[in-house]
């Protein structure tokens, strides 16, 4: 047998409690061991990895891809590799293209792209809906047959509280896992921002946090009726973590994630009328991101990235009209280290959030086992990126293969 | 990369370049505005109406809004500054083709104009086109979504200050549909920046903006205790369509409830003056006799428009001139 060897890495596995400066050992794509050499075998290649953090491979529960359909924005190819760079081994790819990814040709199709580029691997989310209309059921065993990991409406909105537990309980009897955004159309009513005195002082119209709490109470009660395998994503809200944390409380099983930017930012942001803060969701308070934090240093929600380029001349326009989202995977680990290192999350709760969490919601393995399949990126703490923060990702492996490595 | 639009319009030096908000501008420069325009009614009673500050210079009216009014007080000012003015109303039809607001902003720029005079639908648009498409062109705000109005708003300054020789120490109500107004904004920054000793929104919650408070001014519900002790009384204009969404039942019960009548006027101080930046819906917001009565200076206000729009102009195209001769200024130490 021929090893892999990575030398005097800091070896941190939040779920297995393992944070140690050790060796590991890699053979045919998996774990053989940490810590000695197995017995037998000669050592292929030595990776030094002193000074640098050996995390489980990040799995993002949310990101646009935009191929196939709009690719002037990026492609899987340059998505994926952005992903792995940014130390996501996984990447849940939102149904929003062109044609809706709601049939298995389409899935299908971005499963190829995505395992012709070979960088990070794509678990296709298939549109809850057709089309994303909000109406009509997708074929949503079809698409779990094709290999869709969950269903999603890409924040479209469902069409009203009928059509919500209809496909709760179809999906129930499939036991089809569900991602769900809680946004009341109604009560956006054209909102672009979050509802408050930046909104009021820009003239912007505001989006309440009653649009988000009031659809998350219908979601998590339809849930409970429908027995439906669900995650909610991205919520922004400080009630709503109370509220997720209250159904837990009742007994309900059911994850929640948190989109990176709404950690970071708050509406303050959009002073300026500065269109990369146009996000969906909406960048809210401090007392809002506040909550949010404490809720991932629980270990009661997970970090997505929500990664959503857009080409420049969708943001070059009045806010209103700029389009909503940020591409995030440039900045990830800076900004999620930013975080650790100004003492707002725990290094082992942001860790885990981004690991141990989304793989519990889909039932996919994490950390380091010996014996498994090998998902981890290696971190340099210390190098600062593009935009001054600390903390680049030098290699991203999946599935035991070095899939990125940062270039020299 | 974004600058708040307070910052984008001044100069280095503090000097006006654009005119895009009230906002964050000084008790100093706004009473520069208002001395100019002050001096430009003088030149309006002559019967040679024409001063020669924008001789040679190309003022392009940008109407992505339809507004007759508006734009007609710009030209009418552009053209007694001697400017040379194109009309453009370009409301959807550009954008329908296809092009953006920054490619016709492009084609415009390309013609050498030296002003934009832009009213838009959108919020913060004045200060897009200030800040990331053509900012060697000065930009003067006529109206963007639900933000600033603020030669509005300074036309409404120079009428209190006109009828009430200062604003320092007023108590000014502003009555109606806050959330929706671009001037009701541009008046609550402009009135605390000149001192007014109080500024009161009334109107039901439907229409004031959550955390309208944050800006400074205090909130109403009850017109009654609103006129108490006011000096000036603004009303806005009630649109047709807030009936259809939901925000009020009907014109006859919002005329009810904050509609000014001579009764309610009798609620503020004797020597009170009652305000409309037009057009009025007579019988929804005011009724007649108010707006006709002795306490009315809405007429007053709309032969101010030119001459306010004149001064801020004037005062915008010299600041531009000079930040764009500063910026051709070689660096001390530059040998090239």
């Amino acid at each position: 047998m021929k090893y892999l060897h990575i030398r005097d890495a800091r070896v941190i596995a939040p779920a297995q409690q393992l944070d140690d400066v050790c060796d590991l050992y890699l053979a045919e794509g998996q774990l053989r061991a940490i810590g000695e050499k197995p017995a037998g075998g000669t050592i292929e290649s030595t990776l030094d990895a002193q000074g640098n953090w050996l995390v489980p491979g990040f799995i993002d529960l949310s990101s646009y891809l935009n191929e196939p359909g709009y690719t002037q924005r990026g492609t899987i190819a340059s998505e994926t590799r952005a992903a792995a760079a940014a130390g996501f081994s996984h990447v849940c790819a939102q149904p929003l293209t062109r044609p809706v990814a709601d049939s298995p040709a389409v899935i299908q199709l971005m499963q190829d792209k995505a395992s012709s580029a070979g960088y990070s691997r794509l678990l296709p989310l298939g549109a809850l809906t057709q089309g994303l209309e909000g109406e009509q059921l997708a074929n949503m065993v079809s698409l779990r047959n094709a290999g869709c990991i969950a269903l999603s409406n890409a924040r479209q909105p469902i069409k009203d509280s009928y059509v919500l537990r209809r496909l709760m309980e179809y999906a129930a009897t499939y036991d089809i896992l569900l991602f769900l955004s809680a946004d009341d159309a109604a009560l956006s009513n054209g909102g672009v921002m979050h509802e408050g005195p930046t909104a009021t002082r820009l003239g912007l119209a505001g989006i309440p946090e009653t649009a988000e709490t009031i659809a998350l109470a219908q979601i998590l009660l339809l849930i409970e009726q429908t027995g439906v395998r669900a995650h909610i994503s991205q919520i922004s809200c400080a009630r709503s973590v109370s509220m997720l944390r209250e159904a837990r409380q009742r007994g309900l099983q059911v994850s929640a994630d948190v989109a990176i930017a709404n950690l970071c930012y708050t509406d303050a942001q959009v002073n300026g009328y500065d269109s990369r803060y146009h996000l969906l969701p909406s960048l809210r308070s401090e007392a809002d991101r506040q909550a949010l934090l404490a809720a991932v240093n629980a270990g009661e929600l997970a970090i997505c990235s929500n990664h959503q380029p857009h080409e420049i001349v969708a943001k070059k326009a009045p806010f209103a009209e700029s389009a909503a989202g940020m591409a995030l995977y440039a900045p990830f680990i800076g900004l999620l280290l930013q975080r650790v290192n100004d003492g707002e999350l725990t290094l082992n709760a942001a860790l885990s959030a981004l690991s141990t969490l989304p793989a519990a919601t889909l039932g996919l393995h994490s950390g380091f086992a010996e014996g498994q399949r090998f998902n981890a990126s290696l971190i340099n703490p210390e190098q600062t990126d593009a935009y001054g923060r600390s903390g680049q990702v030098i290699a991203t492996f999946v599935d035991g293969f070095k899939v990125y490595q940062q270039p020299s | 990369m974004t600058t708040d639009p307070s910052q984008l319009q001044l100069t280095a030096d503090g000097r006006l370049k654009h005119f895009l908000t009230t906002e964050g501008l000084s008790r100093a420069l706004l009473t520069e505005i208002l001395d100019t325009a002050d001096s430009f009614i003088s030149t309006q009673e002559r019967a040679v109406k024409k001063v020669p500050l924008l001789r040679g210079k190309t003022v392009v009216n940008l109407f992505f809004e339809n507004s007759t009014r508006t734009r007609s007080t710009f030209e009418l000012a552009a053209t007694r500054l001697s400017a040379d003015i194109l009309n453009l109303d370009i409301q959807r039809s550009a954008t329908a083709k296809g092009e953006t607001l920054m490619d016709t902003l492009w084609n415009l720029e390309a013609m050498y104009s030296d002003m934009f005079v832009v009213r838009h639908a959108d919020s913060g648009a004045a200060h897009f086109i200030a800040e990331q498409v053509t900012p060697n062109v000065a930009i003067i705000n006529a109206g963007d979504g639900r933000h600033a109005h603020p030669t509005q708003a300074m036309l409404d300054m120079l009428t209190i200050r006109r009828h009430k020789h200062q604003i320092a120490g007023q108590i000014v109500a502003i009555v109606g549909d806050i959330l929706h107004s671009r001037v009701a904004r541009s008046q609550i920054h402009a009135l605390l920046a000149l001192g007014a000793a109080e500024v009161r929104v009334v109107g039901p919650a439907t229409l004031l903006p959550k955390d309208i408070e944050s800006l400074g001014a205090k909130a109403y519900y009850d017109l009654n205790l609103a006129l108490r002790d006011c000096d000036v009384v603004i009303m806005l204009r009630l649109q047709k369509e807030r009936m259809q969404n939901a925000l009020l039942p009907s014109e006859g019960e919002f005329f009810k409830l904050y509609g000014l009548t001579t009764e309610k006027l009798a609620l503020a101080k004797p020597d009170a003056i009652v305000m409309h930046p037009g057009p009025i819906n007579r019988g929804v917001e005011i009724e007649s006799a108010v707006a006709d009565g002795p306490q009315s200076v809405i007429l007053n206000q709309v032969s101010y428009g030119i001459a306010v729009r004149m001064a801020v102009m004037a005062m915008a195209m010299s600041g531009q001139q000079a930040s764009q001769q500063a910026a051709q200024q070689p660096v001390e130490g530059d040998t090239e």
